[in-house]
């Protein structure tokens, strides 16, 4: 396998159609604010679906109409105005560069604030990065490699004109349109999105990346995933995201659905840190996500996520263990600081005999901030011999925050053997001096007590991953002890 | 090296060191003893820089400059080291990783580039061979589910990387039984030198036998109130606090 240099770079960079662009500098295709059946149909028209998806786009808009915006979750906010949204925004123009010299300063400090500078992704060899970027796709690299072995790496536009079989088969089947509002909103709206597709028996031999940033203003985010593992396969697929400081909410209602059928695994690997709002409670994104798997038999599912962003964060990556032997993994860790709100978990839902799962849940929360876990374990009537570990340990800074967990267990089976444990600890005045007392500064010290307390979850990132995680976490603490 | 004039230091309204006098020069080693609650761990973390407590007259000059308003940081890049009565945990960060991040922080204080991963390893090892450490005790978690042996041996393995020029060992001894003691101060012996020091605080004089110290200081109501050499030590041990209350009080 080729690795990634410095020089495909360079040259991803000179022939890509549209470059990046700023919401100051790029003039957007933006449809009117609002939402209603013409808006549906005119993004559908603008990415010049099928008919098919259009008529799918609509019965989800009409399932969504009927729905209301749940509340039960453990975070408190302003409900959108779904009216008051811009529902798609595409660049418009297309410079081009012929050095990287050329390419926008901007970008290159953007890419910083992202964790990805360029001096970064040198290193990031062996990882094929499809960049989306205000909801069109701009480049796919390493399509060549990709193509060799059949794996499909696109965007979710191109494969519903190019492989619309599989789009037809798969988009839903997980996650369907009636799951929930935010599920079925996004199916109505989704702009773009990443679809993934690995053919029988192949090891994907690269991780497979995808970074999203929102930029226009006012422009709610709809990203679709669809990752499907054919029999016997695997693939280890990383998404990173974040949008530069805005004022005002955006929102984001991504919808994730993850196919692994008889043998396969999937690993997906998130870090998430949109914006979360200043010091003072003001803007940050609503992520609304919907993430969910299907393991077929012996299949293997696994979440990890370092979630530091967002305002208002719910989110529960699941497994549904529908085949027999089929294990199913969560490792999250949650930041949360200043005024941020995260109810987030999973959902294990064990179907079939002998399946297994595990949840490693690692909360910090910090400032005036509510971190909440909530996670259901499930084991259906036939579903024997299945086995659950929780793992829910909360990690408090200061005194005016709060880590609350809502773990749900419903066992239906005699067989199953079911644990669950949770610590809640306060990184102490004892320790900081400790550390201090050796020469570690306060900050220093807070990121190595908080790298430690989550080192069973950051172990479970691919190594790239692992050190920009480890990085965030630093920044999105940054100023908590006073 | 450590010259601390008329100390008075609290905590909340308690009053707790009541005008503390003491000069600690390079390659001595002094040891504080006196009954529980008469200032001595309290003396300890005030020379650390604990921020709990309020100086509220005198000073303590290290190497000359004042050291009174710098934080406990500052002080360790300085070179002043604190072993812990009771060592804290930190679930989760290895020994190796912990006195990695202190080295370089200590460095980066000083103006200096990060000690290269060869060097530290050498470092690391040379110290584990001097100290009679397993490496596999630094992949470890710092402290956590260690035996008072083990955290004061690590305290002690900390001091040994570090090479502070002032050690200050608040109650080392405690919590060990005989051989775990013989260790430790077999540790602290070979790291002392002509240019350091050492200040032992302790209950009882059985460590002082196997760290042998040039001035026994005895605190009492957070003063100093009888200084001496080695055998003060002892008669301490044989005749208890109470004959230095009755010289005060007389």
């Amino acid at each position: 396998m080729s690795k990634y240099t410095e020089d495909d770079l360079k040259k991803e960079l000179k022939t890509k159609q549209y470059e990046y662009g700023f919401y100051t500098d790029i003039e957007s295709d933006t449809l009117p604010i609002g939402l209603n059946e013409e808006i549906v149909m005119a993004i559908s028209k603008k990415k010049e679906e099928p008919s098919w998806m259009t008529d799918w786009r609509l019965d989800a808009f009409k399932i969504w109409k009927q729905m209301k915006e749940p509340n039960w979750a453990n975070v408190k906010y302003k409900k959108p105005d779904f009216q008051k949204i811009s529902y798609y925004s595409a660049p418009s123009n297309k410079p081009k560069y012929n050095s990287l010299d050329e390419v926008d300063p901007e970008l290159l400090a953007t890419f910083k604030k992202l964790g990805i500078s360029v001096d970064e992704q040198k290193k990031l060899t062996g990882v094929a990065m499809d960049v989306v970027i205000d909801s069109v796709s701009v480049a796919t690299t390493f399509k060549d490699t990709l193509n060799e072995k059949g794996i499909i790496f696109c965007s979710i536009s191109e494969a519903i004109k190019n492989h619309p079989e599989l789009v037809k088969k798969y988009m839903g089947s997980v996650v369907p349109k009636t799951d929930n509002f935010y599920a079925a909103l996004n199916s109505a709206v989704f702009s773009d999105g990443s679809f993934c597709y690995i053919p029988k028996g192949v090891k994907c031999p690269m991780e497979l990346s995808t970074y999203f940033r929102i930029n226009e203003a006012g422009t709610g985010q709809f990203e679709r995933t669809l990752v499907v593992a054919e029999k016997g396969s695997y693939v280890s697929y990383l998404e990173g995201c974040s949008a530069p400081s805005r004022d005002e909410n955006q929102l984001h209602a991504a919808v994730v659905e993850l196919i692994a059928l008889d043998d396969a695994e999937i690993k997906y690997s998130t870090v998430q840190n949109w914006y979360p709002g200043d010091s003072k409670g003001n803007g940050g994104v609503y992520n609304f996500v919907t993430k969910r798997g299907l393991c077929e038999k012996n299949a293997k599912i696994s979440w990890t996520q370092v979630e530091t962003g967002s305002a208002i964060t719910w989110k529960y990556p699941s497994c549904i263990l529908k085949g027999d032997n089929a294990v199913g993994e969560f490792y999250s860790i949650a930041v949360t600081n200043n005024f941020q709100q995260a109810d987030t978990g999973t959902k294990m839902i064990h179907l079939g005999d002998n399946t297994k799962s595990t949840i490693i849940s690692k909360g910090i929360s910090a400032g005036k901030s509510q971190n909440s876990y909530r996670g259901l374990v499930h084991i259906s009537p036939r579903a024997n011999n299945a086995r659950n570990f929780s793992q829910c340990d909360s990690l408090l800074i200061g005194n005016k925050c709060g880590a609350h967990t809502f773990p749900y267990i419903e066992t239906k089976n005699k067989s199953a053997q079911v644990e669950h444990e949770a610590t809640t600890s306060k990184i102490g005045e004892d320790q900081i001096f400790y550390c201090n007392q050796r020469g570690i500064e306060t900050e220093k010290a807070i990121a190595l007590i908080i790298n430690g307390f989550s080192k069973d979850v950051l172990n479970k990132l691919p190594m790239e991953f692992a050190v920009e995680a480890q990085k965030l976490l630093e920044i999105s603490l940054e100023g908590s002890v006073g | 090296m450590l010259k601390i004039n008329n100390l008075h230091a609290q905590i909340e309204d308690k009053k707790i060191l009541n005008g503390v006098n003491l000069d600690i020069k390079a390659g001595e080693v002094h040891a504080i003893m006196g009954p529980n609650g008469s200032g001595k761990s309290t003396l300890a973390s005030v020379i650390a820089g604990k921020e709990d407590y309020e100086i509220t007259k005198g000073e303590m000059l290290f190497n000359d400059n004042s050291i009174d308003e710098l934080s406990a940081e500052e002080r360790a890049h300085k070179g002043i080291f604190m072993s812990f009565q009771y060592p804290i945990e930190i679930p989760g960060v290895t020994i190796t990783n912990f006195i990695k991040t202190a080295i370089n922080e200590t460095r980066k204080a000083r103006g200096e580039k990060d000690m290269p991963a060869s060097q530290m390893l050498k470092l690391l090892r040379e110290k584990c061979s001097m100290l009679g450490i397993d490496r596999k005790f630094l992949s470890r978690s710092i402290n956590d589910g260690f035996s008072g042996g083990e955290k004061k041996r690590n305290e002690i393995f900390q001091m040994a990387m570090l090479e502070p020029t002032l050690a200050i060992l608040d109650e080392t001894d405690s919590g060990l039984d005989i051989d775990a003691l013989k260790t430790v101060a077999s540790g602290v012996n070979k790291l002392k030198k002509k240019d350091n020091a050492v200040v032992i605080i302790t209950h009882y004089q059985r460590l002082l036998d196997y760290i042998i110290p040039d001035y026994v200081h005895v605190l009492f109501d957070g003063k100093i109130v009888k200084s001496g050499k080695k055998d003060l030590a002892v008669e301490l041990e044989k005749k208890g606090y109470d004959w230095i209350k009755e010289e005060i009080n007389n």
